[in-house]
C-alpha cells in the first residue's frame, strides 16, 4: 500500500518540476526574442548598433585593451593584499578594550566613517593630485603609488568593517573557554577569536575584493594607462564606442566567475551554520 | 594544598541578584556538589570562582589568598582553577590535541614535544587515545566534552569546577563523561560541580549544597541533603526531581 501512494507521490512531484522548467524555458524564450525584434525597431538602433557593436574594431581593439587589462590586474595585486592586512589592523584597533588603548579605537572609528563616507574617486583626486602636488621627486611622484593609496585606504576601511562584523560574530563563550584556561587576551584573539572570525567572512571579503578590481579603473583618471584609458584613446581614434563594450567584456570575464565562487562560498556556509 | 572559600560573596547583574552572601569552603581532595533549579545562581558561582565574573562584594580565597582583590590579574589564577562549561566550549578549528596543547604552550612556553607526551597520556586515561587528531564536529557530545576535561587538566590545576556538564549529553552518553569525574575523584582531585546528576552526587560528593534564590539553603553531608531535608524548599526540590 505505501508503495503505491508513494509513487503517485514522486509522480505528483515530478509533473510539478517538469512544469516549472517548462514555464521557465518559455517565459525566457519569450522575452529574449521580444527584445530581439523589438530593439532594432528603435529609431537609432543602427546608430547605436555602428558605433558600439562593432565587429571589426571589437576585434582589433581587443588585444591591446586585454594587455591594458593586465595593468588593473597588477595594481590589484599590490593593493589586496595591503588592504587586507591594514583592513585587519583598523579592526583590532575598533576591538581594542583596554582604556588606555582608546585613542586606538578612536582613530579605527574615524577613519572608517572617513573613508567610507566620501566617495572612491574623490580619495583617488585628492591623494592621487595632492600628494604629487607637494613637489616630490622620481619616483615618489607617480600616481601608480598615490593611485594604490587612495584605493588602499578606502577598500581597508570597508575590509575593517568586515572583519570586525566577523570578530563580533564570536560567541563570548570562546573567549570566556580561552580566559578560563589563563590564556591572556591577545593570545585568546590570536589563536581563538581571528582564526575563526578571518574564515567566517572569506566570503564577504570576496566580494569587496571583486568590487576593488573594478574600481582599478578610476586611477585611469590620474594617468596609469590602464584598460579604461586605453579604450578611451581607441574610442577617439576610431570615433566609435566599441572599446567600451570591450572593456566591459574583458572585465566580466574575471568578475562573473570570481562572484559566482563567492556566492557558492556564501550560501555554503549558510547551510553549514544553519 | 588546594582550598577554596568563599566569604559572603554577593553578585548581581543589574538589579538581578544572582548571588546573595554565599559562604562556602571546599577543602583539599574534596568533592562540593551544588544542586538547584535553573537560575539558583549555580553556574554564576562557579563563575565567580574562576573569575570570569567580578563578584560584588565578599571575598574568595584560594590557598589562603585572597583572589577577589580588585584589580588583581586574573590569568595566573585561572591558570590554577579549571573550569568546565556545559556547552563544551571546544575550539572548534583546532584539533582535539591542539585544543588542549594550546594554553600549556602558550603560557608554560613547554615545546610541543615534550607536551606530547603527557597530552597523549591524558587522552589515553580518558579513552580518547584516536581521537586525539579530529576536529569537535568529528567528535560525539560525550567525547568533546571529555576532550574539554583533558584541555583543563593539561594546565595541571589545583581545583577543577564543572558547570553541568553533562547536561547538555544525550543521555546514553552521560556515562563515559561521570566516568571521567570518578577518575578524578578517586586520584584526589578536589572538584567543585554544579549538576543535576543526584544519584552521582549522592555516590561521590563530600558535601552537597542546595541552592536557591542566590543563597546556600541547606548544605551537608549527601546523606543529610539527600535523606534528611531540614528546609521545605528542599524537600519540595528533590521530590520534584527524584
Amino acid at each position: 500500500m505505501s508503495l503505491s501512494t508513494l509513487t503517485a507521490r514522486q509522480a505528483h512531484a515530478q509533473s510539478v518540476r517538469k512544469r516549472s522548467t517548462t514555464i521557465a524555458i518559455i517565459s525566457t524564450t519569450v522575452v529574449a526574442l521580444l527584445i530581439y525584434l523589438l530593439v532594432p525597431l528603435a529609431p537609432g538602433w543602427p546608430a547605436v548598433k555602428k558605433s558600439f557593436f562593432n565587429a571589426e574594431i571589437f576585434i582589433k581593439s581587443f588585444p591591446t585593451l586585454l594587455e591594458a587589462f593586465l595593468l588593473d590586474v597588477m595594481i590589484f595585486l599590490w593593493c589586496a593584499p595591503l588592504i587586507a592586512i591594514l583592513g585587519l589592523v583598523i579592526a583590532l584597533c575598533r576591538d581594542a578594550r583596554s582604556p588606555a588603548l582608546y585613542p586606538l579605537r578612536l582613530f579605527g572609528a574615524i577613519y572608517t566613517d572617513v573613508f567610507r563616507g566620501v566617495p572612491v574617486i574623490l580619495i583617488v583626486y585628492l591623494i592621487g593630485f595632492g600628494v604629487p602636488g607637494l613637489g616630490l621627486s622620481r619616483p615618489w611622484n607617480s600616481p601608480y603609488i598615490w593611485g594604490s593609496l587612495a584605493l588602499i585606504l578606502t577598500y581597508s576601511a570597508y575590509v575593517a568593517e568586515i572583519f570586525r562584523s566577523g570578530i563580533e560574530s564570536i560567541h563570548s563563550s570562546q573567549r570566556a573557554a580561552a580566559a578560563s584556561l589563563g590564556l591572556s587576551p591577545s593570545d585568546t584573539m590570536r589563536f581563538v577569536v581571528l582564526p575563526q572570525a578571518i574564515r567566517r567572512v572569506v566570503p564577504a571579503n570576496m566580494n569587496m575584493f571583486i568590487a576593488l578590481q573594478k574600481d582599478v579603473a578610476l586611477l585611469s583618471f590620474i594617468g596609469p594607462v590602464e584598460i579604461l584609458r586605453q579604450a578611451g584613446v581607441y574610442k577617439s581614434l576610431y570615433a566609435n564606442f566599441t572599446p567600451y563594450v570591450v572593456a566591459a567584456v574583458i572585465f566580466l570575464i574575471i568578475t562573473i566567475p570570481a562572484t559566482r565562487l563567492a556566492d557558492h562560498l556564501m550560501s555554503k556556509q549558510r547551510r553549514e551554520r544553519s | 594544598m588546594s582550598d577554596l572559600k568563599l566569604v559572603d560573596v554577593h553578585k548581581s547583574f543589574g538589579d538581578h541578584k544572582v548571588c546573595e552572601g554565599i559562604n562556602l569552603s571546599v577543602h583539599d581532595g574534596e568533592m562540593v556538589c551544588l544542586i538547584g533549579s535553573s537560575g539558583s545562581g549555580k553556574s554564576t558561582l562557579l563563575r565567580c570562582m574562576n573569575l570570569l565574573e567580578d563578584i560584588d562584594e565578599g571575598e574568595i580565597f584560594l590557598d589562603g589568598m585572597d583572589i577577589s582583590v580588585p584589580g588583581l590579574d586574573p590569568q595566573p589564577i585561572r591558570q590554577q582553577i579549571g573550569i568546565v562549561f556545559q556547552s563544551f566550549n571546544l575550539f572548534p578549528h583546532m584539533t582535539a590535541v591542539e585544543n588542549v596543547m594550546l594554553a600549556p604552550r602558550r603560557i608554560h612556553k613547554k615545546s610541543r614535544a615534550e607536551l606530547l607526551l603527557e597530552v597523549e597520556a591524558l587522552f589515553s586515561k580518558f579513552g580518547l587515545a584516536d581521537r586525539m587528531q579530529n576536529y569537535p564536529d568529528q567528535l560525539s557530545g560525550g567525547q568533546q566534552q571529555r576532550v574539554a576535561i583533558v584541555r583543563a587538566l593539561a594546565m595541571q590545576p589545583k581545583i577543577m569546577l564543572f558547570d553541568e556538564i553533562t547536561s547538555a549529553l544525550d543521555p546514553e552518553l552521560v556515562a563515559e563523561v561521570l566516568d571521567v569525574l570518578r577518575q578524578l575523584r578517586s586520584q584526589g582531585m578536589t572538584m567543585v560541580l554544579a549538576t543535576h546528576e543526584m544519584n552521582f552526587a549522592r555516590e561521590l560528593a563530600d558535601k552537597v549544597c542546595f541552592l536557591d534564590g542566590g543563597r546556600i539553603l541547606e548544605a551537608g553531608t549527601p546523606e543529610a541533603v539527600f535523606s534528611n531535608p531540614q528546609k521545605p524548599r528542599t524537600q519540595a526540590f528533590l521530590q520534584s526531581i527524584l
